[in-house]
């Protein structure tokens, strides 16, 4: 197999004010192949990409499209060379419809003026198809879930016909079937000469589909070979330099009680039906239950539930025994209830605030006598999580916003741990972080478990599932359809369960 | 604008020179426009002037005080200045007739008692919007739009337009110290400025040594964030707003005293230039960013430049025109120190090797 190579990135060097952050790279993209990147967060890869997308310009160096320099002064110029990219952050406009956002910038006109609603419809219909989710084009972005949202970004750079296309973590919010339906996406553009750039923290997924690999470190190429006997160690060698570290379970420790119990909590769905399908689970305390399923399978509606952000659903709670009676999410994180959402950006985080602020935003009142704040005490505590959850910072007095996606969960979850809680929610605690700080994340976990708490966490990936779990629930369609011990669970029995169309004919048998 | 927070070690001083000066630039702006009339207005320096311009600038001050924390929670209030004419109106009534129920005989209260009622009336009109807003949904801009419609209507109503004049309060009702609200003075300091004092001090400390304050900033920051976090917003909002109307409700007091009259039309716009103050002050108009401090200054800023020009003889549509071209400055400079503050802290995250 020959691929030829379609463009080219010769030394090139990128300085960002007090770090470089690409050091003299040398990078060649192939058409009609699937050109894997892979580093730790802050390793390049999205620098580098951004470069190529004329996001940003090279500090030094030469761009060679077909042997050819060229100058990417903008995205524009970058998109006119036939370069798309979708990246990890959504660009996404919440309050417009699907068709308007996939033909932003480039509206289908009626002579230059008025935009031919039909026609953008009927062609996201078919991108849409193409994708096979089932997503009416006039329905708002912002009332999808992030997964979803994240299949628009895709359609949108589909619908450009880019002859380079680069996806920065496109899989991140997806379930194992939709990544299935992307990975064929690709494989017909790949067919079709298209070079494809692909960014992913997941390394299996990586050697599926990738054709050429390039491994980064510190702003540098450690690596970059065709996919050809390429396995997961040898990739983080290159990443890390050091062995693979695995986040498999450490010393098994005794459950306690249960510490958490639901029973039918139901909650509508807005267009009709039940998002969330009388769910009833119990969990124990240092017990870690993971919720696998689809995308909009009902899991982070479930927790959702649960911290009390709907009022609207129904259903009982139970906390140590004592029924959670209390509405407000406020009364739920006194009881000792706390939420890891699964948007950092726009649920998680206060990205005007310093780190401090933030870390501490859910429990001020251990820090306050009647009214008045011990801002002592309280830059005591969060230099204390700071160390504990070894989070990379360089003064706490910094926006939350300068950190990277890793450090940023670390603030998100000692908020959440500052409160005391009993029952940790955890709704992708993952997404969009470096192996490393995954491997810490998961850790961290693990050590909280033992500590006594219930951990219950939402996850798409498979592997991340049955690694962490004590216990494996999988939800489909609004409804729990299978329930594994770690011990019995098999990747083919969970997946198998967490097939939509299957929920309801067992519900029936079981009534 | 003094505060202490522990500033990151960062390598290069000339960002950080650049960076200190960017911050301190409203105080910079206020230290320039008091040197240029001190130079340029005659008596500009003299005592007597001074306490005037300062009693000018506390009223629009206790605006923009109340108007900061809306600002920072993510709303605006523009009701303020027709709650300042209600009051007023208020005020004067009830130093003029007390509560007649229509039985004969009347209530009527002294100056204390007459203070407590206004500052209710002030804070129930910030309730009514604050219940606007979060229970029923409404803009923020369109509840106080509509609410500064109301007021203003009941202002006029209380008097059918005209003026309560000679509030001269009855000594026998105890009223009779109503004056001193704005004629006062204490240890060579007006009453008013005193009061100023008061307000910007406990609205600072809410600020910046609070939870309610910091629950403000998180509100204005990322209200859905701050849901999750277990921030109660519908109660932050209803402050906010409660606030800013026992702010505008003091002013009422004030401007009716020192004028021992109350006319109807009295804080028309003044809206407006609590706005400017908390804006050229840095406040943020999407919320999440702001100081007392910041605001207060401000005030002084625009106050100092009005009276000055004033002085000078400038013309009052060259003052508009002053007045508009400062505020955009301000809001251009504020920009350019949110870029040079992230490239900071960008810098000294990128310090520490990842």
């Amino acid at each position: 197999m020959d691929h030829p190579v379609g463009l080219q990135i010769r030394g090139g060097v990128k300085v960002y004010p007090g770090t470089r952050a690409l050091k003299s790279v040398d990078f060649d993209l192939r058409m009609g192949a699937v050109n894997v990147l892979v580093g730790e967060n802050g390793a390049g890869k999205s620098t580098m990409m951004k470069v190529i997308a004329g996001v940003e310009q090279l500090t030094e160096g030469r761009i060679l499209m077909n042997g050819q320099e060229v100058q990417f002064r903008g995205t524009e110029d970058a998109r006119r060379h036939g370069i798309g990219i979708v990246f990890q952050e959504l660009n996404l406009f919440p309050n417009m419809t699907v068709a308007e956002n996939i033909f932003i910038g480039r509206e289908i006109t009626r002579g230059g003026v008025d935009i031919d609603m039909a026609a953008q419809r009927a062609e996201t219909r078919r991108l849409m198809q193409r994708l096979e989710h089932d997503i009416d084009p006039d329905t708002l972005v912002g009332e999808l879930r992030v997964g979803q949202q994240q299949i628009i970004e895709i359609a949108k750079s589909l619908a450009q016909d880019a002859r380079i296309l680069i996806l920065d973590e496109p899989t991140s919010a997806l379930s194992a079937a939709e990544v299935d339906i992307l990975f064929r996406v690709i494989a017909e553009l790949k067919r079709d000469g298209v070079g494809i750039v692909y960014i992913s923290h997941r390394l299996e997924e990586l050697i599926r589909i990738g054709d050429y690999i390039t491994v980064l470190r510190d702003g540098a190429i450690t690596g970059a070979r065709s996919m050809e006997g390429v396995d997961v160690p040898w990739i983080v060698r290159n990443m890390i330099g050091e062995a693979s570290k695995d986040f498999a379970k450490e010393v098994d420790h005794p459950y306690g009680d249960e510490i958490f119990r639901a029973e039918d909590v139901c909650l509508p769905r807005a267009g009709g039906g039940l998002a969330v399908d009388h769910v009833s689970l119990s969990l124990r305390a240092g017990e870690i239950v993971g919720i696998y399923g689809l995308m909009g399978a009902g899991r982070s509606e479930f927790l959702e539930c649960v911290i009390g952000r709907h009022a609207h659903a129904t259903g009982r709670m139970f906390i140590a025994g004592a029924p959670l009676t209390d509405r407000s999410i406020a009364g739920r994180i006194a009881r000792g209830i706390a939420l890891i959402p699964e948007d950092r950006k726009n649920d998680g985080l206060i990205q005007l605030a310093t780190i401090r602020e933030n870390m501490t935003l859910s429990s001020l009142g251990l820090f306050t006598r009647f009214f008045h704040m011990d801002l002592g005490a309280e830059r005591r505590s969060v230099a204390d999580f700071v160390k504990r959850l070894t989070v990379k910072i360089a003064s706490m007095e910094n926006p939350v916003s300068s950190l990277s996606g890793g450090n940023q969960q670390k603030v998100v979850i000692g908020k959440a741990l500052m409160t005391g809680p009993k029952v940790l929610l955890m709704d992708e605690p993952s997404r969009g972080i470096d192996i490393g700080a995954k491997a810490e994340v998961f850790r961290t976990m693990r050590q909280l478990a033992a500590q006594g708490l219930g951990i219950l966490f939402v996850t798409s990936d498979l592997e991340e599932v049955m690694a962490l779990s004590d216990r494996i629930i999988v939800m489909s369609e609004g409804r729990i359809t299978g329930e594994f011990d770690r011990s019995v669970a098999t990747d083919t029995a969970v997946v198998a369960a967490s097939a939509p169309g299957q929920a309801r004919p067992e519900q029936e048998l079981v009534a | 604008m003094s505060h202490a927070v522990a500033h990151p070690p960062v390598t290069g001083a000339s960002p950080n020179l650049g960076l200190l000066l960017l911050k301190a630039r409203t105080f910079i702006a206020l230290i320039l426009v008091f040197a240029f009339f001190a130079v340029a207005a005659p008596n500009f320096l003299s005592a007597a002037n001074m306490v005037i311009m300062s009693k000018h600038v506390a009223l629009n001050a206790f605006l923009a005080i109340g108007m900061t924390f809306v600002i920072i929670s993510g709303g605006i209030d523009l009701s303020v200045g027709s709650i300042v004419g209600l009051c007023g109106m208020v005020a004067g009534w009830l130093v003029l007739y007390g509560i007649d129920f229509g039985l004969g005989w009347s209530i009527q209260f002294n100056t204390f008692e007459i203070c407590v009622l206004v500052c209710l009336v002030g804070i129930a009109v910030g309730v009514v919007n604050a219940i606007l807003i979060t229970r029923l949904n409404v803009a923020p801009f369109i509840a106080t739009l509509g609410t500064l419609y109301i007021c203003r209507g009941a202002a006029m109503l209380a008097s059918d337009g005209r003026t309560f004049p000679n509030l001269g309060g009855n000594p026998e009702y105890g009223s009779d110290t109503f004056r001193l609200i704005g004629a006062g003075s204490f240890l060579g300091l007006p009453i008013s400025i005193w009061m100023l004092i008061a307000v910007a001090a406990l609205a600072a400390y809410i600020s910046r040594r609070t939870p309610l304050g910091r629950y403000i900033y998180a509100v204005g920051g990322n209200e859905r964030g701050a849901a999750l976090s277990g921030v109660k917003v519908n109660r932050i909002k209803l402050f906010v707003y409660m606030f800013s109307g026992f702010c505008a409700a003091l002013v009422g007091l004030i401007v009716s005293s020192q004028l021992v009259a109350s006319h109807p039309a009295t804080g028309e716009t003044f809206e407006l230039n609590a706005i400017a103050a908390a804006v050229l002050g840095g406040t943020s108009m999407s919320g999440g960013r702001g100081r007392i401090g910041g605001t207060i200054v401000g005030a002084f800023v625009i106050g100092v430049l009005s009276d000055g020009l004033v002085m000078m003889g400038v013309s009052a549509f060259w003052q508009t025109v002053i007045k508009g071209l400062v505020i955009v400055a301000a809001v251009v400079v504020d920009q350019a120190q949110q870029k040079l503050q992230a490239r900071v802290a960008l810098q000294a995250q990128a310090a520490l090797g990842k």
